[in-house]
């Protein structure tokens, strides 16, 4: 086979990729479009009104036709244009583009990098649903279109177009297309370089925006069925040219330029954002002296410059946690001191302490040394009383026994004079009992 | 149009036709405008037929010794590299041949290292593209003067290959498509030559020598069956014939020996060129994303 036919069976063989996003207000057709672009049922959930943010839901699906498979993958935009504040609606879109871009370019500057078998989610077009006013476009259409139209190819689409009769749909088209060029957003400009395609593309480039109508639902027309939309007024057929550019869109986005879009999206867009990523980390073509800057050279001096920034940012570490150390250990020794001077004058204390008890429990043994002693001659003496009137030993033991003991009866008293003076105030009390009742007897006698 | 639901992610089912199948003509389309550049290398001693084999390859006069007719062939002292491009036109569709002659490979008494400045081109040639895609700036289409496939030429001993031939195959393999062929063929019986690639196709296995198509690459079964089936007639007994000659009312390629005229382009004697042919332009077709 020839080399074209060598390079379309490889392709066939690997298969294609098709990204398409959807951007519109919740109700303005896209799924219903897209089901009938693609002649299927997407499953595609109706979404409510009521979402606080803009979010992007993507669906990947496999259609084959003959031997061509296509993976095509929707992205549709969820609660655009419900919000009450609208300013930060189109960044998630914008924010989800970069992404897919970044994974492409990542992807490209891997050393073992395996782009032949890489799944592109790039977008590679995008359709915006203009809601069917038959006015102009809002302001939330332009600022998100002029936010995009550098990073994708944009495809502007009037949806529901069967609410807007002929002749305001012509005014309609134009004033969009004229409103666009005035605020310089750029749209997709179907390719005219090729001769094969031009002629068609010159003139479908004078239709835009595309008024569209989709439908699912097939009514009988004649003896065949189409897809339509049934009114009680009268049947809007989707794929009559005369009824809306559904036939139109068709042609232009899947037929004639589907690879040209694919193609822009890579050689344009893609490589837009490459070099505005690169620069943004610092890579240059140009080097300083004006001289050719391989990339290698750059991404070399950059891991230089990075590494020499890792040795000082861990140096200034190490030194920061030496100095930590030393003013730890600076604190604990305080601390320690300040414990060992506490211990000492506890313990000086303690030793004082000591002294004094052991001081007064000297003094205290030794009084009561001195008071057993004292006991003991008292003891003595007691005896020695006894044994000198034995006539009235006896009653005076009894008269001991009533009257008890008088020695007991005398409180104990430190004190040696107290204890002598007892002592002899018992003898003379003794003596003088002893005669008062030696008296009576006698007399009685 | 046959219709059918592909067991994908989703489940899809095609109510109708659609027409994504019109993204092959246009990606011919894009291909014929844009055009192919294919880059060949053909090495081997001098005297192999090297430069009337690729004449007979493009069935016109592309090789070194076309362009400078009247020169003395001088043995060169080292092994030079020389390039000469041409654009070859089929149906519309253009091709930019480059072909890459090596005189002087072999040649010497003391061949050592003689693969060197070769492997030393090819490289340079990867990091001369390396470089232009790396460009924070680049362009839309990078030249490619990547070498595609190094057609190599062994003498036709019948024995077996030589240390020069193991060496250089060896080596080159490793970075570059290498796509053997016996040279002038027409010295050996039909036997013979089915001996010699036997025993070639052996060394080529002992020594672990991926040829193209290598094992490595097959896609899928049935690129296995095909490339199989071309691995069997490895290396491609070739001659190379540029003259035209009658040939029972035909005009056709071939040579003219006393013992009759070898046709070059016959199927059943000689499974090249058309087998070569789609060899290389198989060679051209992977190697362009």
């Amino acid at each position: 086979g020839s080399l074209p036919d060598q390079l379309v069976k490889k392709s066939i063989k690997q298969g294609f990729c098709f990204n398409i996003l959807c951007i519109g207000e919740t109700g303005s057709g896209k799924s219903t479009l897209i089901n009938s672009l693609f002649n299927t049922n997407f499953d595609d959930p109706v979404s409510t009104h009521f979402l606080p943010v803009v979010r992007l839901r993507a669906q990947t699906y496999e259609l084959q036709e003959s031997n061509v498979l296509l993976k095509l993958t929707i992205v549709n935009t969820v609660g655009f244009g419900d919000q009450i504040n609208k300013e930060d609606s189109y960044q998630p879109i914008v924010d989800y583009i970069d992404a897919q871009f970044e994974a492409y370019l990542q992807e490209e500057l891997k050393i073992k990098r395996s782009l032949f078998s890489y799944h592109d989610t790039r977008i590679h077009v995008c359709l915006y649903f203009i809601s069917p006013t038959g006015h102009s476009l809002k302001s939330l259409d332009l600022l998100t279109m002029k936010n995009l139209d550098s990073k994708v190819n944009i495809i502007p689409i009037i949806g529901k177009a069967d609410s807007i009769s002929k002749t305001e749909l012509q005014k309609f088209k134009k004033k969009i297309m004229s409103e666009l060029v005035s605020n310089g957003v750029q749209i997709y400009q179907f390719p005219t370089d090729d001769e094969t395609v031009s002629k068609i593309n010159t003139i479908m480039n004078g239709h835009l925006p595309f008024a569209v109508v989709g439908s699912m639902e097939e009514v009988k027309i004649g003896n065949k069925m189409v897809r339509a939309r049934q009114y009680p007024w009268g049947i809007v057929q989707v794929e009559n040219e005369n009824h809306c550019d559904f036939v139109k869109l068709r042609e232009m986005l899947i037929c004639t330029n589907m690879e040209d879009l694919r193609e822009q999206t890579h050689a344009r867009h893609y490589e837009l954002y490459r070099r505005c990523r690169l620069e943004e980390m610092g890579f240059r073509d140009i080097g300083p002296e004006n001289k050719l800057v391989s990339l290698q050279e750059a991404y070399e001096a950059k891991r230089h410059e990075f590494y020499l920034e890792m040795r000082r940012k861990e140096e200034e570490m190490r030194q920061q946690f030496v100095q930590r150390v030393k003013e730890k250990e600076a604190i604990l020794k305080e601390a320690e001191q300040q414990i060992q001077n506490k211990f000492e004058h506890r313990m000086l204390m303690h030793q004082g302490e000591k002294l004094k008890i052991e001081k007064k429990k000297k003094v205290l043994e030794d009084e009561i040394a001195l008071f057993i002693e004292k006991k003991a001659n008292a003891d003595l003496l007691q005896s020695q009383a006894s044994v000198s009137t034995p006539v009235s030993l006896k009653r005076d033991k009894d008269r001991k026994k009533n009257k008890g003991f008088r020695l007991e009866l005398l409180c104990f008293d430190v004190r040696d004079e107290e204890i002598g003076n007892v002592h002899k105030q018992s003898k003379r009390e003794r003596e003088k009992l002893e005669r008062e009742r030696n008296s009576p007897r006698e007399s009685q006698k | 149009m046959p219709l059918t639901a592909a067991p994908g992610p989703a489940g899809c089912q095609l109510f109708g036709y659609v027409g994504i199948e019109a993204v092959l003509d246009q990606m011919k389309i894009k291909t014929m405008k844009t055009g192919f550049e294919f880059n060949i290398m053909v090495v081997g001693q001098s005297g192999l037929g090297k430069s009337t084999m690729v004449n007979t390859l493009f069935k016109s006069k592309v090789s070194r010794k076309a362009s400078q007719p009247s020169q003395e062939e001088r043995i060169p002292k080292t092994v030079q590299l020389q390039s000469i491009t041409h654009v070859i036109e089929e149906k519309g569709v253009k091709m930019k041949l480059t072909v890459t002659d090596t005189p002087g490979f072999g040649d010497q008494i003391n061949n050592e290292n003689c693969w060197d400045p070769i492997i030393k081109y090819i490289n340079e040639q990867y990091e001369r593209y390396l470089r232009e895609e790396i460009l924070i700036t680049r362009k839309r289409k990078i030249p490619d003067t990547r070498v595609h496939g190094c057609v190599y030429f062994v003498p036709p001993t019948g024995h077996w290959l030589r240390p020069l031939d193991l060496e250089f195959m060896r080596r080159l393999s490793k970075i570059v498509n290498v796509v053997p062929v016996i040279a002038k063929a027409d010295t050996l019986t039909l036997e013979e030559r089915a001996e010699f690639k036997q025993r070639i196709q052996e060394d080529l296995k002992t020594h672990a020598i991926s040829v193209y198509p290598q094992e490595d690459f097959d896609q899928d079964p049935d690129d296995r069956v095909l490339n199989d089936r071309i691995r069997e007639k490895i290396p491609f007994a070739v001659v190379g014939a540029d003259q035209e000659h009658q040939v029972n009312g035909k005009r056709v390629l071939g040579r003219k020996t006393k013992w009759g005229i070898i046709e070059g382009e016959r199927s059943p004697l000689h499974p090249q060129p058309p087998p070569g042919y789609r060899g290389s332009a198989r060679g051209a077709g992977e190697l362009h994303p």
